[in-house]
């Protein structure tokens, strides 16, 4: 059996951690892999945390249960980490990926003496600059491809200039500004 | 409505013969089911008193007015007549008794 | 060549009935199965499908529609879960009696206790027992399959009764996984024409449906439905044959899993049956004889089939994701006991497990203690509980 990657997605509802949790699920799909992509329901609401998961494998997946030790932790948004235990089960060979504009060092106390890598990225000045509004997803599903290397960056990237394309096909003038803030993401990524 | 077809909704039909979920698949065979031993009470119809207005027919629920070609009353179906006495009452002419059956 | 896709289990059934392209849909929103009418009205809002859909204020009319569209000649299909089952089920009756193979998607959820959107089997398990086929979906391919497959076998003329075709709300319902698709136009093949015998639309032949069916031959339309279910192991086979054939993936009653020289084995439906497998090849590595055997059809119940298969094993474990609340074991647990009993398989020692109630999430840790278990039966052949509660807290 093929290594599994893990991924446990946390999140606020309304803040589109189950959609990033897809998109990342259909880039490793595009690229040829076996994927899974779940988010776990309960009574949120907007702004209420949230979580989601992915598996992505060589093989073909049968498990069907939650992610209780993934490999990578991505929260979406740094104001979970004193609210939610994010870094519960989370592999010290792994890494968890903040959307924070703090920086890696200035992280880690919150984190509950988590060892592991600790990765931070500005997600907001980034989705800012690119899209002229705070959309987290894109430069989170780029920090997270680098990061856990699950994919071939070079692949990942030709792919999800297609994917745009067809995605924004109506709006062809924001294709570019989610180009860029995937490669932004990618090369500002912190604690790598 | 053939012999074969009767043997469906016979009481003796075996389930292997019976028609799928009770489907009715022959139309117009509601008169094979006799209902004149429901009657205690009986209509007459007097044929010398009757002035073929028809408004017999209309109201009977169980289609027992007989009628024939040219439009014309003929009797009472018995064999289907269930002996609910409307035809009586609705009659302008008491060209129809209403009696104890059997009398 | 099959399409490479992704999507939820929801999306994939109603991806199917867009293939299937029936006349008549009618459905009412429950979660989990909401998506599948929901993803099958924008086929209908754009065209792809020629289907009559009906928005209804229920259930009980959601399905009562469908019993009416198909007398009247055509192909009705509808979904549900849980409390929608539950509302639908004077109608399950009705539907399966008239022998109108109409094809529901049911999202398996738990049958309200207190209020729970999240999975078990005692919807489906509860309407075991109302006449329609039931076939079980280990993932989102299985019940995209299961949908394909659903039409032909309903509306053979040996059976003519209506198929369910199920899966495990949220877990599979709302997950995206990997998947193949058939090619619209080899469905369309597939599944055919509906050409019933009679109809009500039929001028030429005018039918009553529905009549009153007293003492004198109630008895025999019900031996007589009775005989249909029996027909449908037979005609499951063999269109689950032919489907084989098109897509190269086979199915049967149910799926054997490392059994074949398996000291025990454990018998488990839908999505769970998929981490069993992760479990049984982690035991296999260790060199421990675990199998697993996954019903895919529970009714008609596969009763010469399973135990047969069942009659090698030194111990069972059988997995109810439902509870019957009869103080003695669940309803597979008592279907397949009884069957075993019944053809003189008492040999293997066989006990029962009620797990991932409400939604309760079943991890692999889980099943490694019911494969524990069975070893320690196995090698001591002593059982010390026969009915057993996994995954509670105690």
């Amino acid at each position: 059996m093929g290594k599994v990657v893990e991924i446990r997605w946390h999140g606020r509802g309304g803040q589109g951690a189950k959609t990033a949790s897809l998109l990342l699920a259909d880039a490793a799909f595009n690229t040829g892999k076996y994927i899974q992509g779940f988010p776990e329901y309960g009574p949120e609401r907007m702004g209420a945390p949230i979580t989601a998961y992915n598996r992505i494998s060589d093989e073909r997946l049968t498990i069907h249960s939650n992610i209780y030790e993934p490999d990578y932790v991505v929260v979406v948004d740094d104001t979970l980490i004193t609210s939610v235990d994010v870094t519960a089960g989370l592999k010290e060979d792994g890494a968890i990926i903040i959307n924070t504009t703090k920086s890696p060092e200035e992280v880690r106390p919150a984190l509950k003496g988590y060892k592991g890598k600790v990765c931070t990225i500005d997600a907001r000045t980034i989705s800012v600059d690119t899209l002229g509004k705070y959309f987290p997803n894109t430069p989170m599903l780029g920090a997270v491809v680098k990061v856990s290397g699950v994919i071939d960056e070079k692949v990942f990237l030709n792919d999800m200039v297609e994917s745009f394309k067809h995605k924004f096909a109506k709006k062809p003038e924001v294709v570019e500004g989610n180009v860029k803030a995937l490669e932004r993401s990618m090369q500002e990524v912190k604690g790598l | 409505m053939s012999k074969k077809e009767l043997k469906t909704v016979s009481n003796t039909v075996t389930w292997k013969e019976i028609t799928e979920g009770g489907i009715m698949p022959y139309a117009g065979n509601a008169h094979l089911f006799k209902t004149g031993d429901w009657r205690s009470m009986k209509p007459i119809w007097l044929q010398e008193k009757c002035k073929q207005c028809l408004l017999c027919f209309p109201v009977c629920p169980d289609s027992s007015i007989l009628v024939n070609e040219e439009g014309a009353m003929t009797g009472i179906d018995f064999d289907h007549c269930k002996g609910c006495g409307v035809c009586a009452k609705v009659c302008p002419f008491k060209a129809i008794d209403f009696v104890e059956e059997g009398k | 060549m099959a399409i490479r896709e992704r999507m939820s289990g929801n999306e994939a059934m109603a991806v199917a009935m867009k293939q299937i392209n029936p006349d008549v849909v009618a459905a009412f929103p429950i979660t989990p199965s909401t998506e599948v009418p929901q993803y099958f009205s924008t086929f209908v809002a754009d065209g792809v499908v020629d289907t009559e859909f009906v928005a209804v204020e229920s259930e009980h009319s959601a399905l009562s529609a469908c019993v009416g569209a198909q007398a009247a000649g055509g192909r009705a299909m509808t979904a549900t879960s849980a409390n929608g089952l539950a509302l639908m089920w004077e109608i399950l009756y009705i539907a399966a009696c008239s022998r109108l193979p109409i094809v529901m998607a049911c999202v398996n959820r738990t049958l309200s206790g207190p209020l729970n959107i999240h999975n078990d089997h005692s919807d489906s398990m509860g309407a075991r027992d109302s006449g329609w086929i039931q076939l079980y979906s280990e993932n989102n391919q299985e019940a995209y399959d299961n949908m394909l497959m659903a039409n032909r076998i309903g509306e053979h003329p040996d059976v003519m009764l209506p198929v369910m075709v199920c899966q495990d709300g949220f877990i599979t319902s709302h997950a995206i996984e990997n998947l193949e698709l058939l090619e619209d136009d080899k469905v369309k093949a597939f599944v055919g024409e509906y050409n019933p015998k009679e109809y009500l639309l039929n001028k030429e032949n005018p039918i009553s449906v529905g009549p009153l069916d007293l003492q004198a031959h109630c008895f025999e339309h019900k031996r007589q439905q009775a005989q249909a279910m029996m027909n449908a192991k037979k005609v499951i086979l063999e269109v689950s044959a032919e489907f084989a054939k098109l897509t190269g993936r086979s199915y049967g009653l149910f799926e054997e899993y490392m059994t074949e020289d398996a000291d025990v084995c454990m018998v488990v439906l839908n999505s769970t049956a998929g981490t069993a497998k992760y479990v049984v090849d982690q035991y296999r590595a260790a060199g421990k004889k675990v199998g697993l055997i996954k019903p895919r059809v529970f009714r008609p119940f596969p009763v010469d089939e399973l135990t047969a298969a069942l009659s090698k094993f030194k111990a069972i474990a059988v997995m109810d994701k439902a509870d019957s609340f009869n103080a003695a074991g669940g309803p597979l647990f008592t279907e397949i006991t009884s069957a075993m009993f019944g053809k003189g398989v008492v040999a293997p020692k066989v006990i029962n497990y009620i797990y991932g109630l409400g939604g309760r999430d079943v991890r692999s840790g889980d099943l490694e203690i019911v494969f524990n278990k069975l070893l320690e039966i196995a090698s001591t052949g002593k059982v010390d509980s026969v009915y057993n509660y996994l995954g509670v807290r105690e």
